[in-house]
């Protein structure tokens, strides 16, 4: 499965969001998904399947004023 | 939720050089509420959250880099989710140049997520209409820009800011353009109910150190503020009686 993850290219076994956010990060306080420009929201990561060609951000907390 | 109960100075957490250093600079200025921004994983680096979690201070997101309504009501969604809060400190840019608010897009942020239960503390300008108009859409505060983002210029509208205090009901903070501490505590005197702070902090020469001056600031200028100050004068009035005062 071809993803764009972050803006740049991904390719894994990731069929769910849960997946996906597991294999890039640890992290599980403070971590976004948006699937395709779409708020996915935490509670329904395990269910959310990712799809060919689907573009997703995965955001956390970062140093801002 | 008094969101100023504990500290009247909210620290932003960009611009510093170090994890540690910002460590320091948060304990030392006394807050219990720090911004910060939403990124991709891979930009953000890890240690952050862990950071505050461990001091136990509040976590403010912003929607910094956002130039539309629409781009900052999904950063704020975003950061609601990821943060299990409904505070947002909604920025939306007008330029890259000024960094100043666009306060068209701005009101139409505001008032979409206020609607949508967010505890929303927009970043706008000095301008006291605007102010207002951010207050009626049901923001739970307004923070008008002292004079544009790390600039350190103080205060350009002493005026404005204190017009914006009479203009609303909810709390004002003055956000950006702090240089240093007696910024701060003009802004207090101003009547604003908190300061946000972020590059005059992190990008000092000490950062500790002035978080530990704005601490002190804030304090001083709230409680001159509560005191009430003399009014100006013209001329002299002197302290010092003249009666029974010795004659030759």
């Amino acid at each position: 499965m071809r993803l764009t993850v972050n803006g740049k290219p991904f390719e894994g076994d990731t069929p769910s969001v849960l997946a996906l956010v597991e294999s890039i990060t640890e992290a599980r306080r403070g971590v976004a998904v948006a699937v395709n420009g779409e708020v996915v929201p935490r509670s329904t990561w395990n269910v959310t399947k990712l799809g060919d060609g689907d573009s997703v951000e995965v955001l956390t907390a970062a140093q801002g004023g | 939720m008094d969101l100023f109960e504990n500290s009247r100075l909210i620290l932003g957490t960009g611009g510093a050089n170090s994890l540690a250093a910002l460590e320091e600079a948060i304990v030392a200025s006394g807050t219990d509420l720090v911004t910060v921004a939403l990124r991709r994983v891979d930009a953000a680096g890890p240690g952050l959250l862990p950071m505050l979690d461990r001091l136990g201070v509040r976590v403010l997101p912003n929607t910094a880099g956002c130039y539309t309504a629409g781009d900052a009501v999904k950063t704020a969604r975003l950061a609601r989710d990821a943060f299990e809060t409904d505070l947002i400190k909604l920025e939306v840019i007008g330029d890259e140049r000024t960094l100043l608010p666009d306060g068209v897009e701005l009101l139409r942020a505001a008032e979409e997520l206020a609607a949508d239960g967010f505890t929303v503390l927009p970043y706008t300008s000095d301008d006291p209409i605007l102010a207002r108009r951010l207050a009626d859409v049901g923001c739970a505060a307004v923070m008008p820009a002292g004079s544009p983002i790390g600039s350190g210029l103080g205060i350009s509208n002493p005026h404005h800011i204190r017009l914006i205090r009479q203009s609303v009901d909810v709390p004002v903070v003055l956000d950006a353009g702090i240089g240093t501490a007696s910024d701060a505590a003009l802004a207090m005197e101003l009547g604003c109910d908190a300061v946000l702070i972020a590059s005059a902090v992190t990008r000092a020469d000490e950062p500790a150190a002035m978080a530990a001056a704005m601490r002190h600031a804030v304090l001083a200028g709230r409680l001159a503020f509560e005191a009430g100050r003399i009014p100006k004068r013209f001329h002299a009035l002197a302290s010092t009686s003249d009666e029974g005062r010795a004659r030759w």
